[in-house]
């Protein structure tokens, strides 16, 4: 018996005129890694912001339909409540320019004005960078800024900040499309073990990548849910055609 | 005929860059050249002394021009930081792009008339001359400058900064105090920097407001002597020591404001942003 842990219902979203997403229908697995795969601009990402209520911070945008998580309507929770329990990492890694790379880890506490004693803080702030395994290569210059680091540290300490609110999903967008190869191996191993407490949804338009680390994969096209199930089961002998000629290379 | 044409150009490139300079580099040293044998220890810190007698200095104005700017500066850089983020804040609504004209003219206005307004307002009222009057003459010529830079400061943010503090549950009002604002604090402090030289070398809206005083005075309620007032004053004077003042008074002022502009390169290179 599996857990879900948030279900997505005849959810349907766009901006202004342009439907997006349409109709979708989906229950994501607890502590397992998801990943919604799909060409770009087939509705992915506007998914997952609107798993965490980013989507709406457009003006034209809107939204139909219900999400749950573990049960409850995420339209009824505040989103600034909500957003601490579905942490997300961004394409672009985006740490705080103006913080330290020590303060970026609390930057959900910091930013939100919650007062931590310092033990508390130098835990949060080394459990969660040795999660992301960049501890030993930031200890010595925890007090320099996040921005000065590499692209792929900086993603890591994006995560790092994220995984710091120990959230119950863990959305990542794209997050090593602007890496190096070897930062990317880094953090898709990173993913696997963080699955342990946390659900990760993952975007990719990568197939390859969906393919090493995802437990059940979302087949995305054109705003439609062509095809979910686990990862093996797509990869291998996919029902639909659209999927098929995905993963073949046809298109995308 | 290609290269004569290219050194032409520079050539005249070079030219005309000097012929820019000329005047800038005569101004600076025709002040230094007539103030700099005036300035001395007593020249800054005594008051002055009646025409006829030697001797004498212009503290009531070093302290006056402080002042003027100091409470000037209470007034116009919280109001200019809150108009600048309300302007940031609706930059895409019909509110938004209104204010914003209004805030570009309001730093077009004539500083003479600027004085006017708060002769009538202020002056008038209180029946006197005063300190407040004045910086609050300065304060409408500052408050523009501090809103239009930290509207400019703000917009320069990337979104995905905003993104990434929204995304960790913080608020969206905390989202401007607590990551945007302090993100753009070298360009927010470098518009302040640029209005404070503006307004210390201000005379015009000092004349009906300020007023003047051959007395050291700290009452925000009573006149107030100010630099670009004594050179005013000292310069239309028929005493040949007090036309010397006005060079001083003007060689105190001239560092000042490079102060201000080397302070302003300083602090940009610590507090810059790297995104």
């Amino acid at each position: 018996m599996e857990d879900k842990i948030l279900k997505i219902e005849n959810f349907y979203a766009g901006y202004g005129s342009l439907e997006v997403l349409k109709n979708i229908n989906i229950e994501i697995e607890k502590n397992k890694i998801t990943a919604f795969m799909g060409p770009s601009g087939c509705g992915k990402t506007t998914l997952i912001r609107c798993i965490n209520r980013m989507h709406e911070l457009n003006k034209e945008a809107y939204h139909k339909g219900e999400i749950y998580l573990e049960g409850e309507s995420i339209f009824k929770m505040e989103p600034v409540i909500l957003r601490k329990k579905v942490g997300m990492v961004f394409q672009k890694p985006n740490p705080f320019p103006h913080l330290t790379i020590y303060e970026n880890v609390l930057a959900g506490y910091i930013i939100n004005g919650i007062k931590l004693k310092k033990e508390e803080r130098d835990r949060i702030v080394e459990e969660n960078l040795k999660k992301v395994a960049l501890w030993n290569e930031v200890k010595d210059k925890l007090y320099s800024r996040g921005t000065h680091l590499s692209g792929g540290q900086q993603q890591r300490l994006c995560i790092a900040r994220t995984l710091a609110l120990n959230p119950e999903i863990l959305l990542l967008d794209e997050p090593t499309s602007s890496l190096d190869p070897k930062s990317t191996v880094e953090i898709e191993r990173l993913l696997e073990k963080l699955k342990e407490n946390v659900t990760v949804i993952i975007v990719t338009h990568n197939i390859s990548q969906a393919s090493r680390i995802a437990n059940y994969v979302a087949f995305i096209y054109l705003g439609e849910l062509i095809e979910y199930g686990k990862a093996e089961k797509i990869f291998t002998s996919p029902e639909n055609k659209i999927t098929e000629e995905y993963l073949s290379g046809k298109f995308g | 005929m290609k290269i004569l044409k290219d050194r032409l150009f520079k050539f005249m490139v070079i030219f005309f860059a000097l012929l820019i300079l000329l005047p800038l580099f005569s101004i600076i040293f025709m002040i230094f050249k007539n103030g700099f044998s005036v300035i001395n220890l007593e020249f800054l810190t005594t008051l002055p002394k009646p025409p006829g007698e030697t001797g004498g200095g212009v503290l009531n104005g070093i302290v006056g021009t402080l002042l003027l700017v100091f409470f000037a500066s209470l007034i116009a850089i919280p109001l200019g930081l809150i108009a600048g983020i309300f302007l940031y804040e609706y930059r895409e609504k019909k509110i938004g792009e209104v204010l914003t004209t209004f805030v570009d003219i309001s730093q077009g206005i004539p500083s003479i008339v600027v004085g006017i307004i708060s002769y009538l307002w202020i002056v008038k009222r209180m029946g006197h001359f005063s300190l407040i009057s004045g910086s609050f003459a300065l304060s409408l010529i500052f408050l523009p400058i501090v809103a239009k830079s930290t509207k400019e400061t703000l917009k320069m943010i990337p979104v995905y900064i905003i993104e990434a503090s929204l995304s960790l549950g913080v608020s969206y009002p905390r989202t401007i105090l607590k990551v945007v604002l302090p993100s753009s604090i070298g360009g927010i402090l470098s518009g302040i920097l640029l209005g404070i030289s503006r307004i210390s070398g201000e005379t015009a809206p000092l004349l009906f407001t300020a007023f003047g005083n051959p007395f050291l005075n700290f009452n925000i309620l009573k006149p107030v002597s100010s630099l670009p007032h004594l050179i005013f004053v000292y310069a239309i004077s028929p005493y040949d020591n007090w036309r010397k003042y006005a060079w001083g008074c003007s060689l105190i002022l001239v560092i000042f404001v490079s102060l201000m502009s080397f302070l302003n390169k300083l602090l940009l290179k610590k507090w810059k942003i790297k995104f």
